[in-house]
């Protein structure tokens, strides 16, 4: 039996300790914020946090999150108004918005490192968040706007 | 995306696969509408309805498109006692903004307060909401007018309901800012005060409609309104195909045949049976190339949740008989495709006496240009929910074409397609993979074997081995050039597999809405011009992907110019103009066009090819960049231009080339002429993204073959570019016009020109020119 927390709240998991924490929280959870994109930790679509560290939940095992403070993009900002989610509304940042929920993620788990990150540090943060419809400029600049509001 | 022209134009060569096509929908669903005279007229001569204050109309190939264009108000509006206006949005959002800009016109000419509209996503239902074929940069192009129309309509019907409750005359009454007013009286009403009395009133005539002044716009051309998900995007509840929730719903993942018509020889399903979370093994049928959008087959593994079945799926063992496509290899197959572009093709555009001009020529200038199959991977794989009941079926997907969607499951069910609801979620990017709707009959015959609803997950290797490639092709051009060096004659030949192999036998030569894409179109004022097209057939299945042939033809003929340029010593921007020549609209005829040049689907009086207009978004790119200013070593900047989908962009590209050949762009300026600018800042978005995915195309996306089997399989061997290293600074020129330059496309134009303005801004910087498309290592070599 693992224990964990997720958005705040106690959850308990007697499956198989393989499972990758994405399809819990999806298929178990039906928090479907967080997306599967490759299933390898090579696109961040699946980027939660632990500890308020992001990491990718599709190669995290349940196993790894035992007794661990999980977040997702649900459990972000109880109202939705993390400086990073505001930064992006005022930046008409998405397009078809499937890998928002991730790179939004690993914004506010930059921010959560480093207040005010130069562009390299921006730059380098996100390179693990692919984005097909090509908003990286939006992208760099909500979180350089969310930043100096943070 | 071109789903239905592309049927439309090969109709003679369909038999009775795809959908009811061009006969029997025609423009009589334009009749459904309240513009019921004009689908008459259009049919046989388009005469334009005027109206106070208003627009003029003008024809779309939207009439065209099976079931047209609805302009029926109620079919779309409906507003609540609380005032609320509930909006639908017929076609589907893929990161376009289409289903937030087409509310968004009605919403204006309706004089709605945007904060108090709702807007509510159609299922497929083309018989009542016109075509929802979302694809081609068809939405705004097709739409406008209608939405316009709409919204001024029950504009009216507002302002007659408040004067007979009020018993003033009509023309005393405003409609403003969700609110009916009196001018005399001082009488005010909400909109959903007077909403069930207005709803009821007959719908107005299109003649007696008022139409706001553009300068009364409080939205359209504005770019004023965020896209109506971004909350839910941002904060995670949007819905995308693989987010819905239904009881009992089962989870599947399928192995499909590594070669395309491939076949399962034997399956051993014992260790994938003992994986815990595993409750069935099916196997499916599948079908060969030319089946349209029949699922590939294969076994499926359904699980209590994903996890089980992709674990599934991995222990088993299946031995495949991989049938005739596994001949296909890349390597060889580039070679064919060179041999026979350079041997006469079938002639498909002719103007003049080109073999003449070729003889007499003082100098024959000649290149040949690759490009590579490329996978869509839009970053949500392709998944879908169906749940087959009875003789009912419900589906969840997300589709560029619901109602193809529609017509396909009811047919392949064997149901009457009133027993198929095909709701829409959300698309996690589409580009052309979701208009083909394979993963939804896959789900539907999944629940009906299993007696559930299941969920069908591509993970990202299915999506890059088992998708519908944007084609691969050579594209070889010859330039003659007379003893003052002007060119005279132009021959330009091209072999590519046609998407048309998708859904009939495969006779190696393209249709003609691929050819008509960047081929016979070819813009220059030269005198003497062949087009030609050489056989290639099709080992794969191939498939529109945003902007289409539009992608090697820019490639190949922007690239070519910068060539002569370089050979005739002249700068790349001014011989572009030149060759572009005298400001003209294109005669079709006198330029030797084909008949049938298909023009996306549009009238060519309505959208002709203008010159004046090519020319304009060539300097506006190149002043905006500072075209012709010093950089520094190693830098260099680049221009191509490009008409597609009936909108002109030019993109001048600036690069930075490291001494290890690593490029990088700290500059674009896309300058778009899309007519009318209806939503200017999602045209901003999209121009922004396809100089991304421009980027992505030029330098990494290449998918190969050997022995029939895709070689690569995930973001590691097929990645996109990515924040350290994308187009830094994209900066946007809209060409301005009134309402009454149609609104053209803009979800696919700004694709094309970004790989050649890329490689000759690298030409510039290195003096190496790229023709072969991706760049891949060859900087590196």
């Amino acid at each position: 039996m693992i224990s964990l927390r997720v958005n705040g709240e106690d959850r308990q998991f007697d499956g198989d300790p393989n499972m990758p924490l994405l399809w819990y929280l999806r298929d178990e959870v039906q928090l479907t914020g967080s997306k599967f994109g490759c299933g390898v930790g090579l696109c961040g679509a699946c980027t939660v946090h632990i500890g308020g560290e992001a990491i990718r939940s599709c190669t995290t095992v349940m196993a790894d999150v035992a007794d661990k403070e999980v977040t997702t993009i649900e459990g972000l900002s109880p109202s939705g108004d993390h400086p990073v989610q505001v930064a992006w509304r005022e930046l008409n940042v998405p397009q078809c918005g499937f890998c928002q929920a991730g790179q939004i993620m690993q914004a506010a788990g930059l921010l959560n490192q480093k207040k005010s990150p130069s562009d390299a540090e921006i730059y380098e943060a996100m390179a693990g968040n692919i984005c097909r419809c090509g908003c990286y400029q939006r992208i760099v600049a909500a979180v350089r706007q969310a930043a100096t509001g943070a | 995306m071109l789903h239905h022209l592309s049927q439309h134009l090969a109709t003679a060569r369909l038999p009775s696969s795809g959908r009811a096509i061009i006969e029997n929908v025609s423009r009589r669903s334009f009749l459904r509408g309240t513009v019921s005279g004009v689908g008459l007229t259009l049919a046989l001569q388009f005469v334009p309805f005027k109206s106070a204050g208003a627009f003029e109309t003008y024809p779309t190939g939207g009439l065209d498109m099976p079931h047209g264009i609805v302009t029926d108000p109620n079919v779309f509006v409906s507003i609540a006692p609380d005032g609320t206006v509930t909006i639908v949005a017929h076609r589907s959002e893929m990161g376009t903004g289409a289903r937030t800009s087409l509310p968004m016109v009605i919403a204006d000419e309706l004089e709605a307060d945007w904060s108090k509209v709702k807007i509510v996503q159609a299922p497929g239902d083309e018989p009542k909401y016109g075509n929802q074929d979302t694809d081609g940069s068809r939405s705004m192009r097709h739409h406008i007018q209608a939405c316009r129309q709409m919204g001024a309509s029950v504009r009216q019907m507002l302002r007659q309901a408040a004067a007979k409750e009020w018993g003033v005359d009509v023309a005393e009454v405003k409609a403003i800012n969700h609110e009916v007013m009196h001018e005399g009286s001082g009488k005010k009403a909400g909109y959903g005060d007077l909403a069930t009395a207005a709803m009821a009133l007959p719908v107005p005539k299109f003649e007696e409609l008022s139409f706001k002044p553009e300068g009364e716009f409080r939205y359209i051309g504005k770019g004023n309104v965020s896209i109506y998900d971004l909350h839910d995007i941002t904060t995670g509840k949007a819905v995308y195909g693989a987010d819905v929730h239904v009881p009992g719903m089962k989870f599947a993942v399928i192995a499909r045949p590594p070669v395309v018509g491939g076949k399962v020889k034997s399956v051993d399903d014992s260790a994938a049976k003992a994986v815990a979370g595993v409750e069935q093994i099916v196997q499916l049928e599948g079908a060969n190339l030319g089946s349209k959008f029949a699922p590939l087959g294969g076994v499926a593994v359904i699980g209590k949740n994903t996890y089980a079945a992709i674990a599934g799926r991995d222990a088993l063992k299946i031995e495949w008989d991989d049938g005739a496509h596994a001949v296909y290899n890349t390597e060889k197959y580039n070679q064919e495709m060179s041999a026979t572009a350079k041997q006469p093709g079938k002639v498909v555009r002719n103007l003049g006496d080109p073999d003449g001009a070729f003889a007499s020529a003082a100098k024959v200038v000649s290149a040949e240009y690759h490009q590579a199959h490329m996978a869509h991977v839009s970053m949500e794989p392709p998944a879908a929910l169906a749940h087959v009941n009875g003789d009912k079926v419900e589906v969840w997907a997300p589709v560029q074409s619901p109602f193809g969607t529609r017509e396909d499951v009811a047919k392949m069910m064997n149901v009457p397609i009133e027993n198929v609801t095909v709701h829409v979620t959300l698309l996690g990017g589409g580009f052309g993979r979701k208009s083909k709707c394979d993963f939804v009959l896959e789900a539907a015959a999944l629940s009906k074997q299993v007696g559930a609803p299941v969920l069908v997950q591509w993970t990202r290797e299915d999506d890059i081995q088992h998708g519908y490639y944007h084609t691969t092709s050579t594209e070889h051009i010859e330039a003659a050039l007379d003893a003052s060096n002007k060119v005279v004659g132009w021959r330009h030949r091209s072999v590519a597999p046609s998407i048309m192999t998708t859904f009939a036998p495969d006779d190696g030569q393209q249709a003609g809405f691929e050819l008509g894409m960047g081929l016979v179109d070819m813009p220059f004022e030269i005198a003497n011009v062949r087009c030609e097209n050489g056989k290639a057939m099709a080992h794969a299945r191939i498939g529109w992907f945003r902007s289409v042939s539009n992608i090697p033809r820019a490639f190949a003929v922007q690239s070519f110019v910068a060539e002569l340029a370089q050979e005739l010593g002249k700068d790349q921007k001014d011989f572009l103009l030149e060759l572009i020549g005298t400001d003209r609209v294109i005669d079709k005829q006198a330029a030797g066009l084909p008949d049938d040049y298909w023009n996306y689907g549009e009238p060519y009086d309505q959208y002709p090819i203008d010159t004046a207009r090519l020319r304009g978004v060539v300097e506006l790119a190149a002043k905006e960049a500072g075209w012709g200013k010093e950089l520094p070593k190693g830098e260099g900047m680049g221009i191509a231009v490009h008409r597609s989908f009936v909108t002109y962009v030019a993109s001048v590209v600036r690069v930075q080339v490291g001494d290890d050949g690593t490029v990088r762009v700290p500059e674009v300026h896309t300058a778009v002429d899309c007519g009318f600018a209806a939503n200017p800042e999602r045209i901003r978005s999209q121009m922004e993204g396809a100089a991304v995915m421009g980027m992505t195309l030029a330098m990494l996306s290449g998918i190969t073959f050997d022995q029939g089997q895709v070689q690569q399989s995930n973001f590691n061997d097929y990645d996109m570019v990515r924040a350290d290293n994308f187009p830094v600074n994209v900066m946007v020129h809209i060409v301005p016009h009134p309402f009454e330059v149609h609104a053209s496309g803009v979800g696919e134009p700004g694709v094309p020109p970004f790989a050649p303005a890329l490689y000759n801004a690298i030409f510039n910087a290195t003096g190496k020119r790229i023709r072969s498309m991706p760049l891949g290592e060859q900087l590196k070599a």
